[in-house]
């Protein structure tokens, strides 16, 4: 019964996204008050009954009805409730009720926070909410025809086939739906800049509307491919914490473009500089994101991401994603002309700093583009097959990132308009130093001292170096610190965040020490200060899975550090085993210890590495997402603040 | 030309700059950096395609009973493709989906005697999982069995 409740459910929330579509833009269009409340309305209760078709496969789920299929492929009874639940959206159809979820949330968020007190105003949000209603139409479709996730089974089997025990991993609960909430929440972006292109008036209000969205959007975007890294470098066994394997890029390719967004909103909302770049910019950051659920949904990539192929929802999905992008270029082509030029600034000004970074994070999301792409479409045209490695990512990326981390500090502290470089350069002197003393002490005491690492460690600090200067010569003086504006804030931590990323990424590389051993039961072997023994191994047994845990004893300088257990756990259910690593982490280095397999001696396969700066990579990335809640919740006080005010004003007798 | 309009000719030249410089820098990279992927059979074919040194992958099923390892770390098997195989050495931790008879993908050079040294050994999805460019081998070397699981079976 469930299943066709949940059903019935989707099929309700497609008809009231027809009627939010329609009244959105009919409403917009002959300016009724009505017609759009009953737009904002039908978004309220598209997401309702969205919601209740994801609680109701939920449900399935937490319950083990194995009579709906997608539940027999995915789950069984014996798994923990926390996979029950994570198993939702482990799969493909799950996923892309979680991915309407998250859409359900935005137009949900839209419809609430719009305000209807000038009609420019309310027929923009109405117009948005009518882009975002299509979206939803064309994604329902998808899923209703293609990948419908209450499809029946019959006869129900006694027994579910299990998650892919790689997926079982606490990691997993928290990556799609963040990645979502990323991806989806540029289509927030995608709607206002739609919906200003269809309107008459050509102003920059709709930056005004979409700027929190697309804040919220990166923040959680960046969580999730923090979250995403942080599970590859866990669970997969050797420590990789970035692969450049398709599915990432993916990711990080809107990644990239919401980046350039979030900074040139900043610059057309605050000067009116880059109007119809930010345009186009926000229509790029959602199809990144719609490439990336095709590339990652249709099967045309193979991964632990795709978890099934179908050419009917590749086409499908192919479709949706050529209409979202031409549609509105095709309007953006019509309107471009007729909008009125952005705002002008000198050549040293805080404009040109971020014309440089929207230039470099657009290039390197069109070379990762070209690397993802490339071996596609060399198979399909002449069946050649070939893979892009890392080595094409770093030859390219990285260099351009590398620029972008060099002229990043000076954005923030040129200003609006017309800067003066000496003031900026001269205002940098310490970071400057910084920096320089880092890599002179850096040379002196690494070995090796590879060029790239010392270059990537002085970026970092300059980088974290320049925000600190950023806040101390805004607020003058130290007391003054706290008193601080919340967007000074959020732009030192964000810059900061990324020196951090770089610091954790090139220690992690650069100078990781590696060590493989057989180690019979007794015998040690030593890595980076450590020795490591091999207490022994024992059989243990978990709740769905058998494992051989070893006890290894950790000692440096003669003293025993910690005692830590890697484990090698064998699925009966899913015919799988997967290795469970132990890190010991230090925060500014983690001992990453892997059980192999046995060998015929009595001996275990054991490999320990040491990563040094590796907890900084996380660490960055939350602090950068820090730097996102910052911007939000500043936005949301002066909501308040601004609603107090007008209540104020209204409750005083106007005499 | 106005002062706007030189704005504008700057903004249009540096883009292309920007955008040429990114272009240029990918397709030297791009030169570098591809791997071919090769089937036993390929390699039985076109030896002279698969120079000594050249990084390239390798694709097929592991063979029956071709599993040896040493009592170090070293590593023996056999990859085919039902026509053909060659034999890898690999020295260092196996994936934990890596099993005789199962699809496996290798990175790695050739060495001069033919025995295909892997730098990497990649199985990295469930049982019922094939690579794709192992299921294009097999199609290929006449050894594909339907139902054996692929691509849409998972």
């Amino acid at each position: 019964m469930t299943g066709e409740l949940g059903q019935l459910a989707l099929c309700l929330a497609l008809a009231l996204s027809l009627v939010q579509a329609f009244s959105g833009f009919t409403g917009a269009s002959r300016g009724s008050v009505r017609l759009m409340a009953m737009g904002r309305g039908a978004a309220l209760g598209s997401f309702v009954f969205i919601a209740l078709a994801f609680f109701t496969l939920m449900y399935a789920y937490v319950t083990s009805d194995f009579s709906v299929m997608a539940v027999a492929e995915n789950s069984h009874t014996a798994k923990p409730l926390i996979y029950k639940i994570s198993g939702v959206w482990g799969n493909h159809e799950g996923s892309m009720i979680l991915w309407l979820l998250i859409l359900g949330i935005y137009s949900a968020a839209i419809a609430m926070t719009q305000p209807t007190d000038n009609p420019a105003n309310a027929e923009l949000g109405a117009r948005a909410l009518g882009v975002q209603a299509l979206i939803a139409v064309a994604f329902l479709v998808f899923v209703l025809l293609t990948s419908d996730p209450f499809e029946r089974f019959y006869p129900p089997p006694f027994e579910g086939n299990g998650l892919n025990p790689l997926l079982q991993d606490p990691g997993l609960a928290f990556h799609p739906p963040l990645l979502y909430l990323g991806y989806v929440g540029l289509s927030a972006a995608f709607s206002f800049a739609a919906a200003a292109l269809l309107d008459k008036r050509n102003d920059a209000a709709w930056v005004r509307r979409a700027r929190p969205f697309a804040t919220a959007a990166w923040t959680a975007l960046t969580l999730g491919i923090a979250a995403g890294s942080w599970w590859a470098y866990y669970t997969l066994g050797w420590g990789g914490f970035w692969f450049w394997d398709p599915v990432e890029n993916a990711s990080l390719m809107p990644w990239l473009i919401a980046t350039a967004l979030i900074h040139s909103m900043m610059a057309t909302e605050r000067t009116g500089a880059f109007k119809s770049w930010t345009l186009l910019l926000a229509i790029a950051a959602f199809s990144f994101s719609l490439i990336g659920t095709f590339l990652v949904r249709s099967g045309v990539l193979n991964s632990v991401h795709s978890f099934a192929n179908d050419p009917r929802r590749g086409l499908f999905i192919l479709m949706i994603l050529f209409v979202a992008i031409t549609a509105p270029l095709v309007l953006f082509a019509w309107r471009a002309p007729k909008l009125s030029p952005g705002a002008p600034f000198d050549l040293v000004s805080r404009e040109t700093g971020i014309m440089t970074n929207n230039l470099l994070l657009t290039a390197s999301a069109a070379t990762i583009l070209t690397g993802t792409l490339y071996p596609l479409v060399l198979d399909a045209a002449e069946g050649i097959k070939i893979s892009v490695g890392p080595p094409y990512f770093t030859a390219t990326v990285v260099p351009m990132l590398g620029l972008l981390a060099l002229v990043m500090p000076l954005g923030p502290i040129t200003l609006w308009r017309r800067g003066n470089w000496r003031t900026t350069l001269y205002a940098l002197r310490y970071a400057m130093a910084a920096a320089l003393v880092a890599g002179v002490a850096l040379l002196a005491i690494a070995r090796p001292a590879p060029a790239l690492g010392l270059i990537t460690v002085m970026l970092g600090v300059w980088l974290i170096a320049g925000s600190i200067t950023d806040l101390a010569r805004r607020a003058g003086s130290w007391r003054r610190v706290r008193l601080l504006p919340s967007g000074a804030w959020s732009v030192a931590l964000a810059h900061a965040g990324l020196g951090v990323v770089a610091l954790g990424c090139v220690g992690a590389t650069m100078w990781r020490s590696e060590s493989i051993r057989v180690l019979a039961p007794g015998q040690t072997m030593n890595i980076a200060g450590y020795t490591l023994r091999l207490d022994g191994t024992e059989k243990v047994q978990g709740p769905n899975y058998f494992a051989d845990r070893a006890a290894i004893t950790v000692m440096a300088g003669g003293k025993t550090v910690t005692v830590v257990h890697p484990e090698k756990r064998s699925y009966p259910v899913e015919q799988t085993v997967t290795t469970n690593s132990s890190i010991r982490t230090t925060v500014v280095s983690d001992l990453y210890v892997v059980l192999g397999d046995a060998r015929q001696n009595g001996g275990w396969v054991v490999s320990a590495y040491v990563f040094p700066a590796a907890p900084f990579i996380w660490l960055g990335a939350v602090i950068m997402a820090l730097a996102g809640f910052i911007a939000l919740g500043a936005r949301v006080a002066s909501k308040v603040r601004a609603g107090r005010i007008a209540a104020a004003a209204v409750s005083e007798p106007a005499e | 030309m106005t002062p706007k309009k030189q704005r504008r000719l700057a903004f249009a030249i540096t883009l292309l700059l920007a955008g040429g410089g990114a272009a240029a820098l990918a397709v030297y990279a791009l030169q570098d950096n591809i791997l071919f992927f090769y089937s036993p059979s390929d390699i039985a074919a076109h030896p002279e395609k698969v120079p000594e040194g050249r990084a390239f992958r390798i694709g097929g099923l592991v063979e029956k009973g071709s599993v040896k390892r040493d009592r170090g770390l070293e590593v023996h098997f056999v990859v085919t493709d039902g026509k053909n195989a060659v034999p890898v050495d690999y020295s260092g931790v196996l994936p934990d989906l890596f099993r005789e008879g199962q699809g496996v993908v290798a990175m790695g050079t050739r060495s001069n005697s033919g025995v295909f040294l892997a730098r990497e050994v990649l199985a990295k999805h469930d049982e019922k999982y094939m690579p794709p460019e192992v299921v294009d081998a097999l199609k290929r070397s006449g050894h594909w069995q339907e139902g054996q699981g692929g691509p849409g079976s998972s």
